[in-house]
């Protein structure tokens, strides 16, 4: 009952917000929703001690849904250990905006859909969560991808907002598209998608090939490879990461909830999920590993130069994704999982941190007119603090530190354990924390440091948000400060000298590791300057943007102005819009017109108005014919009968 | 009079004559109707014609054939032809109070 109550609440909630909130006002609208999610979040952490310390789990089949030949599908909750860490991430972030969207969102007139949506959105990512096969995941999956549509298009007269909305949908149709066939497949191999099933007999057809597109290729590798497709698209890695910072047009909780702390985290908790099946995948590992490298990388490279604060914020993210993207396909999914868990803390503490500051500042959001704002709003600029610390690892190997410490140095030094060529993963990873920390301080530097650079009057009327606002800010920063030291040991603590491993208890069956996969033993074993690496690129990232957003703020332009090329290219994000825009856009745009125009104008339309004007043509004048005069058609009629029956008479009746 | 008796003369009437009559009468009846430019009571008139040049045809072969049918269906052409006429005029009397003119070149309603 309890799981059914965290699932079905927040659908509730939705459905009374979303249909009767125009009946019921946006106030009781607003409540109801925050209410259920509170509920259904104080239920997840039950079921999170239930599940994750006590070792339970529960299947609950609630109804059967397809059942057509081989294909039997059935609506179920799953619940082991990975479910419940995602539903302890998705209610408690999800509680935590709704409170703080009561704030947020006080001007706004049609708050009752905002919450509607809100609490929409968290269905669907349950059920994504919760899902036991993989038709429900997919149900889910497109539930989110709906929610995100309709909150990132929120404010839809902003046309900058549609754009953005249809963007992102158009973009993780890409990533469904390979995901889709990821499912078709695991059917056609093993006559069912049902999770259990599939995870039972996924060790059989390791090695074996079948034929794709006339190519003989190996079963899992391709079958893990459309899956990731789909993880790449709704988690925005590269190459299909374009949607995520126009995301940050919707509204500032938003972006927390959705474009930082839960959705992008799907394709994480999929391949995580699907571990049973990745791990006979040698080479979609390796792949998710250099995709997930190279997106930490590039979007820290991109998050340097940003001047919005939320686009930073959004490039943080997608860059952090890829951290966890490394982890997973190195084998570590319990160190990536508990990257996404921690990441959910912090993430969603400096977003709404930043929906703050934008409040404060009146829906200011270029950094370039903020500046020594630290005394005006001092609560929100510790809240943001703690963020930052979290984010860029603070902590000092072998003592303690913030919740990013404990998961991103778990990651690169499983980067650097598992030896990929020329250990690249572990190399751009420390780049990517050395960036990490560079653009963090910058953010926090130029937001409330230095002397203000916002106009006299937004600065005099600065103020801090109300608490509604900052208690959520409270929570997530207790989160961003104690989650990784308080469950370092259940996500991915070993035991020492052959004691039974604390997280082999805690994850149970939820997580496989293939035979000779001791990953998180082998990154305990790394030589001892490895775990200081990510420590000295923290430091020197701070250093650095201390240097030049403090000391010499000159700096920064200067240097600008030195490496021109490459921060337009920066700038610019690699000129990936661009280049779809090229490549894709204006090709589809030019085919669109050309079917158009020459297909449907000229071709099909000249076809059909050209047979009705010579029919209207020969009927103008067959027209006249009909006179309206009886004895013209009497007329007509005899000489009808006349000819009929002359003919009759001399011609054919014989 | 039976079929067989009097052929003494040239003059005597056959069948022949009395189809041409009726013959006539039909084309009269046809030219009638469409020919006619003035009223719809003439048309009536010509259909009337039409029918008795039949009737005529019907009568001449029942007698020389000595089969009765025909001249009972002359009788029920008869009959028809009454009551076609009464509706004619009728529909005709109706036409005049609804349109005010019952000349044929004005009833074209149903002109395309």
């Amino acid at each position: 009952m309890i799981y059914q109550a965290i699932v079905f609440l927040p659908l509730a909630g939705a459905i009374i917000a979303g249909f009767f909130g125009r009946a019921i006002g946006p106030r009781p609208a607003e409540l109801i929703t925050t209410a259920f999610l509170i509920i259904a979040a104080v239920l997840s952490w039950i079921v999170f001690v239930r599940v994750g310390l006590g070792g339970e789990t529960a299947k609950v089949t609630l109804l059967r849904w397809i059942t057509s030949g081989e294909l039997d599908v059935a609506w179920a909750i799953r619940v082991d250990t990975l479910t419940a860490v995602m539903l302890v991430v998705v209610t408690t972030v999800s509680a935590l905006v709704h409170l703080y969207s009561i704030g947020y969102m006080h001007e706004d007139d049609s708050r009752e859909r905002f919450f509607a949506y809100l609490s929409l959105f968290t269905f669907a990512m349950l059920m994504l969560v919760t899902s036991d096969n993989l038709l429900q995941m997919f149900f889910g999956w497109e539930g989110v991808g709906l929610a995100s549509y309709l909150l990132i298009g929120f404010w839809y007269k902003k046309p900058s907002a549609n754009a953005a909305a249809i963007k992102a949908f158009v973009v993780n149709r890409v990533g469904d598209f390979g995901f889709a066939l990821g499912i078709f497949g695991l059917f056609f191999v093993f006559n069912s998608i049902q999770l259990d099933t599939v995870f039972q007999q996924a060790p059989t057809v390791a090695g074996q090939t079948m034929n794709f597109l006339g190519y003989q290729v190996d079963i899992l590798t391709l079958l893990c490879l459309l899956l990731f497709m789909g993880a790449m698209g709704k988690s925005a890695q590269f190459l299909l990461h374009t949607w995520l910072p126009d995301a940050m047009e919707g509204p500032t909780p938003v972006s927390a909830l959705i474009h930082a702390a839960t959705m992008v985290t799907a394709g994480v908790f999929m391949v995580a999920r699907l571990s049973p099946v990745f791990e006979y995948a040698p080479v979609a590992l390796a792949v998710v590993t250099l995709v997930g490298a190279i997106t930490a990388f590039f979007a820290a490279t991109v998050g340097l130069v940003q001047n919005d604060i939320k686009r930073v914020i959004a490039y943080s993210t997608c860059s952090q994704l890829g951290y966890m993207f490394v982890a997973c396909g190195l084998g570590a999914y319990a160190a990536g999982v508990f990257h996404l868990f921690t990441h959910a803390f912090f993430k969603a503490l400096l977003f709404l941190g930043a929906g703050s500051v934008i409040h404060a500042m009146h829906h200011e959001q270029d950094m370039r007119n903020m500046g020594g704002l630290a005394s005006k709003i001092r609560l929100t600029w510790i809240m943001m603090l703690i963020g930052t610390l979290a984010l860029t690892g603070v902590g000092i190997p072998g003592v303690a530190g913030f919740a990013g410490f404990y998961s991103k140095d778990a990651i690169i030094e499983a980067a650097h354990a598992a030896h990929t060529p020329y250990n690249y993963a572990f190399w751009m990873l420390v780049v990517a924390a050395f960036m990490t920390s560079f653009y963090s301080w910058r953010l926090m530097f130029m937001t409330f440091h230095g002397k203000t650079r916002a106009d006299h009057e937004t600065y005099d009327h600065a103020h801090e948000s109300p608490p509604v606002m900052l208690v959520p800010l409270f929570v997530l920063a207790v989160g961003a400060v104690l989650a990784g030291i308080v469950f370092y040991k259940f996500f991915i603590g070993t035991g020492y000298h052959g004691a039974p491993d604390p997280y082999k208890a805690f994850w149970g069956a939820a997580i496989h590791e293939a035979k000779g996969n001791h990953i998180l033993h082998e990154l305990h074993d790394v030589p001892g300057w490895v775990p200081w690496s990510p420590f000295v690129a923290m430091l020197g990232g701070l250093a650095l943007a201390w240097l030049y957003y403090i000391k010499a703020p000159w700096l920064p332009e200067a240097t600008a102005r030195a490496f021109r090329p490459l921060y337009l290219f920066l700038l610019n994000k690699w000129y990936f819009d661009e280049l779809y825009d090229w490549l894709f856009v204006r090709p589809a745009s030019a085919l669109g017109r050309l079917l158009w125009k020459r297909g449907d104008g000229a071709t099909i339309d000249g076809l059909i108005d050209g047979t009705a004007n010579s029919v209207q043509r020969v009927t103008g004048r067959v027209v006249r014919l009909q006179t309206g005069y009886v004895y013209h058609y009497a007329f007509a009629m005899m000489i009808g009968v006349a000819l009929l029956i002359t003919y009759l008479m001399f011609g054919g009746a014989r | 009079m039976t079929a067989a008796t009097g052929c003494e003369t040239m003059n005597e009437i056959g069948i022949g004559h009395y189809l041409t009559v009726a013959a006539a009468l039909f084309t009269l009846g046809m030219f009638g109707i469409f020919l006619n430019r003035k009223n719809v009571i003439v048309i009536l008139m010509s259909v009337e014609l039409m029918l008795l040049a039949v009737n005529i045809n019907l009568v001449a072969f029942s007698h020389f054939l000595g089969d009765l049918v025909g001249q009972v269906f002359a009788l029920f052409v008869l009959t028809v032809a009454a009551g076609e006429a009464a509706i004619g005029l009728a529909i005709v009397v109706v036409y005049f109070r609804n349109r005010g003119s019952i000349a044929v070149e004005d009833i074209n309603l149903m002109k395309g």
